[in-house]
Protein backbone atom coordinates (compact mmCIF):
# COMPACT_ATOMS: atom_id res chain seq x y z
CA UNK A 1 0.00 0.00 0.00
CA UNK A 2 1.43 3.79 -0.63
CA UNK A 3 1.47 6.21 2.19
CA UNK A 4 2.44 9.36 2.81
CA UNK A 5 5.16 9.23 5.76
CA UNK A 6 6.81 13.00 6.43
CA UNK A 7 5.70 14.37 2.78
CA UNK A 8 7.25 11.38 1.02
CA UNK A 9 4.73 8.60 -0.42
CA UNK A 10 6.21 5.01 0.16
CA UNK A 11 5.16 1.73 -0.87
CA UNK A 12 5.01 -0.09 2.36
CA UNK A 13 3.46 -3.53 2.87
CA UNK A 14 -0.11 -3.72 3.58
CA UNK A 15 -2.24 -4.19 7.00
CA UNK A 16 0.66 -3.22 9.19
CA UNK A 17 -0.06 -1.39 12.67
CA UNK A 18 1.58 2.03 13.66
CA UNK A 19 4.18 0.76 16.20
CA UNK A 20 5.40 -1.57 13.39
CA UNK A 21 6.03 1.35 11.07
CA UNK A 22 8.13 2.89 13.91
CA UNK A 23 10.21 0.01 13.01
CA UNK A 24 10.32 0.26 9.57
CA UNK A 25 11.24 3.66 9.32
CA UNK A 26 14.00 3.48 11.66
CA UNK A 27 12.18 5.72 14.53
CA UNK A 28 14.80 4.77 17.09
CA UNK A 29 13.07 6.30 20.25
CA UNK A 30 8.98 6.30 19.83
CA UNK A 31 9.27 8.63 23.15
CA UNK A 32 10.76 11.51 20.65
CA UNK A 33 8.20 11.95 18.76
CA UNK A 34 4.70 13.17 18.03
CA UNK A 35 2.58 10.73 15.18
CA UNK A 36 -0.43 12.64 13.18
CA UNK A 37 -2.43 10.10 11.44
CA UNK A 38 -4.08 11.61 8.74
CA UNK A 39 -4.80 15.35 10.98
CA UNK A 40 -5.31 13.36 14.23
CA UNK A 41 -2.39 12.87 17.02
CA UNK A 42 -2.20 9.22 18.09
CA UNK A 43 -1.69 8.76 21.99
CA UNK A 44 1.08 6.05 22.34
CA UNK A 45 -1.16 3.68 23.58
CA UNK A 46 -2.89 3.42 20.46
CA UNK A 47 0.06 2.83 17.97
CA UNK A 48 0.45 -0.86 18.75
CA UNK A 49 -3.41 -1.16 17.33
CA UNK A 50 -3.29 1.32 14.71
CA UNK A 51 -4.17 -0.53 11.55
CA UNK A 52 -2.48 1.72 8.77
CA UNK A 53 -5.06 1.62 5.15
CA UNK A 54 -3.78 2.97 1.86
CA UNK A 55 -3.13 6.63 1.26
CA UNK A 56 -3.01 7.10 4.98
CA UNK A 57 -0.75 10.47 5.65
CA UNK A 58 1.70 10.10 8.54
CA UNK A 59 3.41 12.27 10.12
CA UNK A 60 6.26 11.86 12.44
CA UNK A 61 6.74 15.22 14.89
CA UNK A 62 10.09 15.20 16.38
CA UNK A 63 10.68 16.61 19.84
CA UNK A 64 13.62 19.24 19.49
CA UNK A 65 14.36 20.23 22.99
CA UNK A 66 17.39 22.41 22.29
CA UNK A 67 17.20 26.41 22.11
CA UNK A 68 20.78 27.12 23.98
CA UNK B 1 1.52 57.68 19.01
CA UNK B 2 5.32 57.65 18.91
CA UNK B 3 6.73 60.70 17.29
CA UNK B 4 10.18 59.25 15.89
CA UNK B 5 13.10 61.98 15.70
CA UNK B 6 15.14 62.41 12.62
CA UNK B 7 17.48 59.70 13.87
CA UNK B 8 14.77 56.99 14.28
CA UNK B 9 13.29 57.99 10.18
CA UNK B 10 16.67 57.63 8.91
CA UNK B 11 17.75 54.25 11.38
CA UNK B 12 13.86 52.54 10.24
CA UNK B 13 14.11 54.14 6.46
CA UNK B 14 14.28 50.29 4.89
CA UNK B 15 10.86 49.40 7.59
CA UNK B 16 9.35 52.74 6.72
CA UNK B 17 9.77 51.85 2.75
CA UNK B 18 8.47 48.61 3.06
CA UNK B 19 5.24 47.92 1.76
CA UNK B 20 2.87 46.09 4.44
CA UNK B 21 5.38 47.53 7.57
CA UNK B 22 5.66 52.04 6.65
CA UNK B 23 5.23 54.50 9.49
CA UNK B 24 2.25 52.90 10.84
CA UNK B 25 3.97 49.56 11.60
CA UNK B 26 7.37 51.17 12.60
CA UNK B 27 5.48 52.46 15.04
CA UNK B 28 3.52 49.68 15.94
CA UNK B 29 6.88 48.45 16.70
CA UNK B 30 8.28 51.25 18.65
CA UNK B 31 4.94 50.39 20.85
CA UNK B 32 5.50 46.84 21.73
CA UNK B 33 7.05 44.79 24.62
CA UNK B 34 8.67 41.75 23.51
CA UNK B 35 10.13 39.13 26.04
CA UNK B 36 13.07 36.84 25.34
CA UNK B 37 13.33 34.16 27.45
CA UNK B 38 16.58 32.72 27.14
CA UNK B 39 20.08 34.89 25.85
CA UNK B 40 21.48 31.54 24.19
CA UNK B 41 21.69 30.23 20.65
CA UNK B 42 18.18 30.95 19.82
CA UNK B 43 17.85 34.69 22.17
CA UNK B 44 21.06 36.02 20.67
CA UNK B 45 19.87 36.51 17.05
CA UNK B 46 15.94 36.95 18.37
CA UNK B 47 17.23 39.88 20.59
CA UNK B 48 20.02 41.49 18.28
CA UNK B 49 17.13 41.71 15.58
CA UNK B 50 14.18 42.90 17.68
CA UNK B 51 16.36 45.68 19.33
CA UNK B 52 18.01 46.30 15.79
CA UNK B 53 14.30 46.65 14.92
CA UNK B 54 13.20 49.01 17.27
CA UNK B 55 10.70 47.17 19.59
CA UNK B 56 10.36 49.85 22.47
CA UNK B 57 10.88 47.67 25.11
CA UNK B 58 12.42 43.88 25.19
CA UNK B 59 12.83 42.06 28.27
CA UNK B 60 15.48 39.43 28.28
CA UNK B 61 15.48 36.46 30.92
CA UNK B 62 18.66 34.06 31.83
CA UNK B 63 20.05 33.16 35.27
CA UNK B 64 23.25 32.02 33.37
CA UNK B 65 26.92 33.66 32.93
CA UNK B 66 29.08 33.22 29.33
CA UNK B 67 30.59 29.93 28.83
CA UNK B 68 33.66 29.80 26.59
CA UNK B 69 31.30 26.78 25.01
CA UNK B 70 28.50 29.04 23.99
CA UNK B 71 30.46 31.09 21.64
CA UNK B 72 29.84 28.67 19.14
CA UNK B 73 26.84 29.95 18.00
CA UNK B 74 25.29 32.50 20.95
CA UNK B 75 26.68 35.47 19.07
CA UNK B 76 24.83 38.16 20.96
CA UNK B 77 28.41 37.05 23.64
CA UNK B 78 32.09 37.96 23.27
CA UNK B 79 34.93 36.26 24.31
CA UNK B 80 35.47 39.57 26.42
CA UNK B 81 32.00 38.34 28.07
CA UNK B 82 32.90 35.26 29.84
CA UNK B 83 31.91 34.45 33.05
CA UNK B 84 29.50 38.05 32.96
CA UNK B 85 25.68 37.22 33.34
CA UNK B 86 23.89 36.70 29.80
CA UNK B 87 21.09 39.39 30.65
CA UNK B 88 24.15 41.63 31.12
CA UNK B 89 25.98 40.91 28.38
CA UNK B 90 23.12 40.88 25.89
CA UNK B 91 21.75 44.71 27.65
CA UNK B 92 25.20 45.48 26.45
CA UNK B 93 25.02 44.55 22.76
CA UNK B 94 21.73 45.48 22.38
CA UNK B 95 21.83 49.13 23.71
CA UNK B 96 25.01 49.43 21.44
CA UNK B 97 22.79 48.19 18.67
CA UNK B 98 20.08 50.37 19.23
CA UNK B 99 19.72 52.95 21.98
CA UNK B 100 16.45 54.00 21.47
CA UNK B 101 15.28 50.26 23.09
CA UNK B 102 14.48 49.94 26.42
CA UNK B 103 16.50 46.77 27.71
CA UNK B 104 14.63 44.85 30.90
CA UNK B 105 16.54 42.54 32.23
CA UNK B 106 15.88 39.28 34.37
CA UNK B 107 18.56 37.74 36.04
CA UNK B 108 16.65 34.50 36.75
CA UNK B 109 15.81 30.82 35.36
CA UNK B 110 11.75 30.88 35.44
CA UNK B 111 9.30 28.85 37.09
CA UNK B 112 6.08 28.36 37.94
CA UNK B 113 6.22 30.87 40.89
CA UNK B 114 7.57 34.21 38.70
CA UNK B 115 6.37 33.12 35.27
CA UNK B 116 3.18 34.33 34.70
CA UNK B 117 3.83 37.70 36.52
CA UNK B 118 6.80 38.25 34.29
CA UNK B 119 4.93 36.98 31.12
CA UNK B 120 1.98 39.14 31.56
CA UNK B 121 3.14 42.26 31.02
CA UNK B 122 4.33 41.55 27.18
CA UNK B 123 2.76 41.56 23.97
CA UNK B 124 4.43 38.23 22.79
CA UNK B 125 6.89 36.28 24.51
CA UNK B 126 10.10 34.25 22.34
CA UNK B 127 10.68 30.63 23.55
CA UNK B 128 14.87 30.63 23.50
CA UNK B 129 15.01 27.71 25.72
CA UNK B 130 16.87 24.80 25.94
CA UNK B 131 14.59 21.81 27.92
CA UNK B 132 11.17 20.53 27.93
CA UNK B 133 10.82 21.59 31.13
CA UNK B 134 10.80 25.35 30.39
CA UNK B 135 9.23 24.33 26.64
CA UNK B 136 6.18 23.92 28.20
CA UNK B 137 6.07 25.94 31.43
CA UNK B 138 6.35 28.96 28.47
CA UNK B 139 3.34 27.24 27.06
CA UNK B 140 1.52 26.84 30.35
CA UNK B 141 1.85 30.41 30.99
CA UNK B 142 1.05 32.14 27.89
CA UNK B 143 -2.44 29.93 27.21
CA UNK B 144 -3.17 31.01 30.76
CA UNK B 145 -2.12 34.72 30.65
CA UNK B 146 -3.05 34.35 26.91
CA UNK B 147 -0.17 35.95 25.85
CA UNK B 148 1.12 35.06 22.06
CA UNK B 149 4.69 33.71 21.55
CA UNK B 150 6.98 31.51 19.54
CA UNK B 151 8.30 27.86 20.15
CA UNK B 152 11.25 27.38 19.10
CA UNK B 153 13.65 24.21 19.10
CA UNK B 154 17.20 22.96 17.82
CA UNK B 155 18.97 19.57 17.82
CA UNK B 156 22.33 18.91 15.77
CA UNK B 157 21.23 20.35 11.99
CA UNK B 158 17.74 20.67 12.44
CA UNK B 159 15.29 23.03 13.74
CA UNK B 160 11.16 23.52 14.27
CA UNK B 161 9.18 26.37 15.15
CA UNK B 162 5.20 27.37 15.47
CA UNK B 163 3.59 30.26 16.45
CA UNK B 164 0.82 30.20 19.43
CA UNK B 165 -2.30 32.09 19.66
CA UNK B 166 -4.02 31.46 22.57
CA UNK B 167 -7.49 29.74 22.71
CA UNK B 168 -7.43 30.54 18.85
CA UNK B 169 -4.49 28.02 17.14
CA UNK B 170 -2.60 25.05 18.30
CA UNK B 171 -0.59 25.27 21.20
CA UNK B 172 2.90 23.30 21.97
CA UNK B 173 0.83 20.75 24.18
CA UNK B 174 -1.77 20.53 21.48
CA UNK B 175 0.77 19.14 19.12
CA UNK B 176 3.26 17.29 21.85
CA UNK B 177 1.24 16.72 24.69
CA UNK B 178 3.79 16.37 27.28
CA UNK B 179 7.54 16.27 27.82
CA UNK B 180 9.07 12.80 26.64
CA UNK B 181 10.64 11.04 29.24
CA UNK B 182 14.11 12.18 30.87
CA UNK B 183 15.90 9.41 29.52
CA UNK B 184 15.36 9.77 25.93
CA UNK B 185 16.17 13.42 25.89
CA UNK B 186 19.25 14.09 23.53
CA UNK B 187 20.09 17.81 24.50
CA UNK B 188 21.93 20.09 22.68
CA UNK B 189 25.07 19.81 25.48
CA UNK B 190 24.59 15.74 24.78
CA UNK B 191 23.34 15.85 20.94
CA UNK B 192 25.33 18.83 19.49
CA UNK B 193 24.04 21.81 17.63
CA UNK B 194 25.70 23.33 14.54
CA UNK B 195 25.78 27.06 15.35
CA UNK B 196 24.58 28.69 12.15
CA UNK B 197 21.44 26.55 12.69
CA UNK B 198 20.38 28.68 15.88
CA UNK B 199 20.41 31.32 13.82
CA UNK B 200 18.51 30.00 11.50
CA UNK B 201 15.70 29.49 13.84
CA UNK B 202 16.07 32.28 15.69
CA UNK B 203 16.00 35.16 12.94
CA UNK B 204 12.49 32.92 11.74
CA UNK B 205 11.18 33.75 15.06
CA UNK B 206 12.05 37.57 15.35
CA UNK B 207 10.28 38.05 12.08
CA UNK B 208 7.51 35.96 13.33
CA UNK B 209 7.53 38.46 16.34
CA UNK B 210 7.96 41.51 14.22
CA UNK B 211 5.31 39.61 11.70
CA UNK B 212 2.73 39.69 14.97
CA UNK B 213 3.39 42.87 15.99
CA UNK B 214 3.12 44.65 12.48
CA UNK B 215 -0.45 42.47 11.72
CA UNK B 216 1.23 41.55 8.53
CA UNK B 217 1.14 38.23 6.64
CA UNK B 218 0.61 35.00 8.03
CA UNK B 219 1.81 33.66 11.44
CA UNK B 220 3.17 30.41 12.03
CA UNK B 221 -0.76 29.11 13.23
CA UNK B 222 -1.57 25.79 13.16
CA UNK B 223 1.36 24.45 11.90
CA UNK B 224 5.15 23.46 12.42
CA UNK B 225 7.66 24.52 10.23
CA UNK B 226 10.68 22.03 10.51
CA UNK B 227 13.92 21.76 8.65
CA UNK B 228 17.10 20.06 8.28
CA UNK B 229 19.92 21.97 7.45
CA UNK B 230 21.93 18.75 5.77
CA UNK B 231 19.22 19.16 3.01
CA UNK B 232 18.12 22.65 3.46
CA UNK B 233 14.42 20.97 2.78
CA UNK B 234 11.74 22.99 5.18
CA UNK B 235 8.64 21.27 5.86
CA UNK B 236 5.45 22.79 7.39
CA UNK B 237 2.93 20.28 8.85
CA UNK B 238 -0.34 21.51 9.19
CA UNK B 239 -2.90 20.43 12.84
CA UNK B 240 -5.59 22.09 14.13
CA UNK B 241 -6.17 23.10 17.39
CA UNK B 242 -7.12 19.98 19.81
CA UNK B 243 -10.06 20.39 21.93
CA UNK B 244 -8.75 17.64 24.17
CA UNK B 245 -5.78 19.22 24.76
CA UNK B 246 -4.41 19.24 28.34
CA UNK B 247 -3.62 22.91 28.50
CA UNK B 248 -5.82 24.85 26.15
CA UNK B 249 -8.42 22.13 25.19
CA UNK B 250 -11.73 22.07 27.18
CA UNK B 251 -10.83 21.89 30.61
CA UNK B 252 -7.78 23.15 30.02
CA UNK B 253 -5.27 24.14 32.63
CA UNK B 254 -6.28 26.38 35.78
CA UNK B 255 -3.01 27.26 37.26
CA UNK B 256 0.63 26.74 36.70
CA UNK B 257 2.91 24.27 38.23
CA UNK B 258 6.21 23.09 37.55
CA UNK B 259 7.17 20.27 34.93
CA UNK B 260 10.04 17.73 36.47
CA UNK B 261 13.37 19.03 36.22
CA UNK B 262 15.06 16.62 33.60
CA UNK B 263 18.17 15.99 34.13
CA UNK B 264 20.57 15.35 31.02
CA UNK B 265 22.04 12.85 29.82
CA UNK B 266 24.78 12.35 27.56
CA UNK B 267 23.14 9.62 24.57
CA UNK B 268 24.69 9.82 21.92
ZN1 LIG C 1 -3.28 23.10 23.17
Amino acid sequence: MKLTINGDVKEIKDGIVLSELLVIEDVEQPDMVSVQLNDEFLTKDTYATTTLKEGDEINFLYFMGGGA
Amino acid sequence: MKEFSDEELERYSRHIILQDVGIEGQEKIANSKILVIGAGGLGSPVALYLAAAGVGEIGIVDGDVVDLSNLQRQVIHATADIGVPKVLSAKAKMEAINPNVKVTIYQKFLDASNILDIVKGYDFVIDGTDNFSAKFLINDACVLANVPYSHGGILRFGGQTMTIKPHESACYACVFDAPPPANAIPTCSSAGILGAVAGMLGTIQAAEALKYIVGVGEPLYNRLLTFDAKTMNFRNVNFKKNPKCRVCGGEGIKEIRDYEAVVCEAKL
